[in-house]
């Protein structure tokens, strides 16, 4: 398990633990946690489960694949340190990451 | 509002998101969630992806764990219909025999996929794909050496015959018009998908009639057409539209046109206790002025909204750019927007590239666009029909100009 810090844009905490194999977008919903949509359900055909990695996780989180890069490019507010919380999967290597959500997900 | 009531009758994708946003919406009353199949909510989308695939298994699909139900104090009841709603005393009447109060009642009772009514529909391995247990006899069915018929060339027959090939079925579509995805789309994308698939081994019969099921011992060995050819399979996939559930809703007195007739807070037009969200809602959709029925997951988590703010005393959300999603092969397929009073067709980049989109344009309004692994076309045609602000045709037709300048 991997515990997952997900913090809602007006600042209400929520840390979970998460199954490794998930990815950090169905953490959010399996959970019932605000502010993640994900409307497609993780086909990475939506950007509406955009979040901000905290910096000292960025390492860890990898990078954004390309089909990720352009929809988030087009997202609102997005941030060098924005990622699409459906194609990050999540490892033990994990535990204790932090993401933050945008206002709204469009 | 704690003593409030909800009944969700529908425990698919849109009934199951509004049990789970009257909760993250802080709505405490007692919320029950009736729902037909006997597993809780999950996400049909990868039922004809992903899962046929066997690349997602059933965890993955639910929407939320089963014991979220118990914890969040929703009563969920599986395999369970209703049967009647008394409007004047507010209650349902369900078919395991009890009766529930609402003070709040939101109907998503979904589609069900239309059979043909013709010889042989009553044969094994016939089959639909709506359900979980539909994609179940679906993935026994097909395999190497398997022979697959798909009735309908709409995006449904098109994913199951995709994931049939990589299956290592062989697969036939069997399609009444004279181009695949007739209803839905346009000539230039039929195009490249019939060739896409062809491609990649899948057979075409178009302009086809369908006449029949022949088979031995109960069992489908092929589709009869009206030329009097036989196609031999050994399992058939129907997929010629859906229906709405809106059954319930005529027998309660409320107005319906093919679906429950609703306003923008998902409430019905008849009674205001009421609300009507998902594949069997027909709804405003304000930048086209017009209203009509959607069978999407966007559609039902929009709607699903929507009814769950207005019970909850939210704002009403802001309105969404309708949209959906297809991957068929290595295909990755985003439609915003439907092309109503569209009177021009622009195609931008090369579709011998599968990379390209095509524009449905009415004057120099964007209705809609269909974006073939192409994200920004997707992304910035969805603001551009939400926004309604006009577009520099030139400029849009010229895949060298990014989107962004395009949209500048």
């Amino acid at each position: 398990m991997a515990k997952i810090t997900y913090i809602e844009h007006d600042g209400t905490e929520h840390t979970i633990d998460v199954k490794p194999g998930l990815s950090v977008m169905e953490g959010a919903v399996k959970n019932n946690i605000p502010g993640i949509d994900a409307d497609c359900g993780g086909a990475c055909a939506c950007a509406t489960c955009h979040v901000y990695v905290r910096e000292d996780w960025l390492e860890k989180t990898g990078t954004r694949s390309a089909m990720e890069e352009s929809m988030l490019d087009f997202a609102e507010g997005v941030e060098e340190n924005s990622r699409l919380s459906c194609q990050i999967k999540v490892t033990d290597e994990l535990d204790g990451l932090v993401v933050t959500m945008p206002e709204s997900q469009h | 509002m704690s003593e409030a009531r909800v009944v969700i009758v529908g425990a698919g994708h849109a009934g199951g998101t509004a049990a789970a946003l009257l909760r993250q919406y802080g709505f405490e009353g007692p919320i029950a969630l009736i729902g037909e199949e006997p597993i809780p909510p999950y996400q049909r989308p990868p039922l004809s992806k992903a899962w046929l695939k066997g690349e997602a298994d059933a965890d993955s699909l639910a929407l939320k764990p089963t014991e979220f139900y118990a914890e969040a104090g929703i009563d969920f009841r599986p395999s369970t219909t209703a049967t009647a709603i008394d409007r004047a005393a507010k209650t349902v009447a369900l078919s395991d025999g009890t009766t529930l109060p609402y003070d709040s009642l939101i109907l998503a009772t979904g589609a069900r996929a239309i059979a043909l009514p013709i010889e042989g529909k009553e044969l094994s391995g016939i089959l639909f794909l709506r359900t979980a247990a539909d994609a179940e006899a679906l993935k026994a069915a097909v395999g190497p050496g398997k022979k697959l018929a798909v009735v309908g060339g709409g995006y449904i027959g098109l994913e199951v015959a995709a994931s049939g090939r990589a299956l290592g079925a062989e697969v036939v579509v069997l399609e009444r018009e004279d181009r695949i995805l007739a209803r839905v789309a346009c000539k230039p994308l039929s195009d490249f998908f019939t060739d896409y698939h062809a491609n990649r081994g899948v057979l075409f019969e178009l302009g086809c009639s369908v006449t029949g099921f022949v088979g031995e011992k109960g069992r489908v060995t092929g589709v009869q057409l009206a030329d009097g050819r036989v196609i031999g399979c050994d399992a058939v996939v129907v997929g010629v539209g859906a229906h709405p559930n809106d059954e319930l809703a005529k027998d309660a007195g409320l107005e319906c046109a093919r679906g429950v007739v609703v306003d923008l807070d998902a409430r019905s037009v008849t009674d205001p206790a009421i609300f009507a969200i998902g594949d069997v809602a027909h709804r405003p959709m304000p930048i086209y002025d017009r209203m009509f029925r959607m069978e999407s997951v966007p559609n039902a988590l929009e709607q699903a909204k929507q009814a769950a703010s207005a019970i909850a005393g939210r704002p009403r959300p802001a309105g969404e750019c309708p949209w959906q999603w297809s991957d068929q092969f290595d295909l990755k397929l985003q439609i915003a927007g439907y092309a109503f009073d569209a009177d021009e067709v622009l195609v931008r980049g090369d579709p011998a590239s599968a990379k390209f989109a095509i524009f449905h344009l009415k004057g120099d309004l964007v209705q809609s666009v269909e974006a073939i692994n192409a994200p920004p076309e997707f992304m910035m045609g969805k603001q551009l029909i939400l926004s309604r602000r006009p577009v520099n045709k030139a400029k849009l037709a010229d895949p060298s100009i990014s989107m962004k300048e395009v949209a500048a």
